[in-house]
């Protein structure tokens, strides 16, 4: 049985890191996600009934009605919503992401990022900056004028770029982002910057129109230090689905949480979730907030810790240790030193400089992490607990190992031992 | 080699500590030499997962 399973688990890695993610299109959600229908939501994390949900995910919810049109005021979205006739389910389940709520509506743009080695397509949603934002449950008239705008002037002029490129490697800027002190979850500085770089002169050869060129430039550049976050996302989910479904596999292809519970999916054992009360996040808080006003952690965006990236890598990103409050650069190093035990490869692709261009560490086995108690470490944004309050710090969260458990007896189960 | 615990604890000590980093950091802190080795036991102890794992590893 080892064998199968080294083997299995061997060839998901190979899989992983044969990946070539490569942003090629923007599109409506509806045109990708096969049979979306108006009354379809997508969320972050497994799961979840909308009275179950947290209250920055219904909050988000609310927005994406308003911003659809199904709803004309605050009211009446919250009715619709709890009314049964929306449809809720997990981004992962329709090859999507969403960072912190990971509300996708019908008619929101979203990236369209291919694996070119594999075909397989994955999708995020486009990151809205700071402020008043829906993906930290805001649904304010600000945070629906913001998602309109995204839709009417920015996806159109970044679909206009990219096609006229012809698609943009993904794995080229991570790669060089995590050289420059990115770990690409919670610290995308560089990887923002590399983006932008690439970007700036296709998109004035696309944009006629000059005072949406400005917008759009300014929308960018000012306090949107996150923006290739999602695209970063994209690229992880499409790396890690081409290593789903292997069978024998036991490495982790899913991690996500929904503000309510955490769930994992492991490769071999199909879309089964196993799931977990989503754990409190340690971290620092802005000036007025503090752990009683913090929501549990939520998000999509753990994607990038289930490939290597993020807390696994956080030995790649010296800046980020204290804006997480993790301690050290010393811990930092120790972090990223402990996921070497529950991981069966590293990424070559991803080298660290400061870990002496070591790789990062790729393919979370569940093995590992029942034999070694030694649980994922995840970088994460931290939301307040009440719709619309927004981001209120930043910290470490680690994913429950009561997910790993049953994962592991599912997977003896299923091969009859 | 040592030949009785009273001859061992008469000279200076350095000290190997494994699994509970508190004993550790007690002697640190008396600055007795003392390296400390994270270890914890496999599956936490745990007899039916430590089980499962030696069929999957079988």
């Amino acid at each position: 049985m080892k064998a199968k399973i080294d083997n299995a688990n061997a060839t998901a890695l190979q899989r992983m890191l044969d990946s070539q993610p490569v942003w090629v299109d923007v599109k409506a959600a509806h045109e990708v996600i096969p049979a979306m229908d108006k009354y379809q939501i997508f969320h972050a994390g497994p799961p979840v009934s909308w009275e179950e949900m947290c209250q920055p995910m219904q909050g988000a919810i609310v927005a994406a009605l308003k911003y659809e049109g199904l709803a004309t005021s605050t009211d009446e979205a919250f009715a619709l919503a709890s009314s049964g006739k929306i449809k809720f389910s997990p981004c992962h389940e329709a090859r999507a992401v969403g960072p912190m709520t990971g509300i996708i509506s019908y008619s929101m743009p979203v990236l369209v990022v291919e694996n070119k080695t594999f075909g397989n397509l994955a999708f995020s949603t486009i990151n809205e900056g700071a402020g008043d934002v829906l993906r930290f449950g805001a649904y304010s008239d600000n945070a629906v004028h913001r998602l309109i705008w995204m839709e009417k002037v920015l996806a159109p002029a970044l679909k206009a770029a990219v096609n006229k490129m012809e698609g943009l490697s993904l794995k080229v800027i991570m790669a060089q982002a995590l050289q420059m002190g990115d770990e690409l979850h919670m610290r995308n500085q560089a990887s923002s910057a590399l983006f932008i770089k690439t970007m700036a002169k296709p998109l004035a050869e696309v944009v006629d129109d000059n005072k949406k060129l400005q917008e759009i430039m300014a929308f960018l550049t000012q306090n949107n230090d996150q923006f290739f976050l999602n695209f970063a996302m994209a690229a992880q989910k499409a790396t890690a689905d081409a290593a789903h479904g292997i069978e024998y596999s036991t490495l982790v292809t899913t991690i996500a949480r929904n503000g309510v519970n955490v769930g994992i999916r492991v490769s071999g054992l199909g879309d089964q979730w196993f799931t977990a009360p989503a754990p409190p996040v340690d971290g620092l808080y802005f000036t007025g907030f503090s752990a009683a006003d913090a929501n549990p952690d939520i998000g999509d965006s753990a994607i990038m810790e289930t490939c290597g990236l993020g807390g696994l890598a956080m030995a790649a990103a010296p800046a980020v240790v204290r804006f997480l409050g993790a301690g050290t650069y010393r811990d930092a190093l120790k972090y990223t030193n402990d996921m070497y035990e529950i991981t069966v490869g590293e990424n070559p692709h991803f080298a660290m400089p400061n870990l002496d261009f070591r790789g990062t560490p790729m393919g979370i086995d569940i093995r590992k992490v029942i034999e070694t108690s030694i649980t994922p470490v995840i970088n994460t944004a931290i939301v307040s607990s009440k719709a619309g309050v927004g981001m209120i710090g930043a910290g470490v969260a680690r994913a429950p190992l009561s997910m790993f458990e049953q994962a592991l007896l599912a997977f003896v189960e299923k091969l009859n031992l | 080699m040592v030949s009785s615990p009273n001859e061992l604890f008469n000279q200076p000590l350095a000290v190997i500590n494994i699994g509970l980093k508190i004993f550790a950091e007690a002697l640190q802190e008396q600055a007795v030499p003392c390296v400390h080795v994270d270890w914890r036991p496999p599956a936490g102890g745990d007899s039916n997962l430590l089980a499962i794992l030696a069929k999957l590893n079988s």
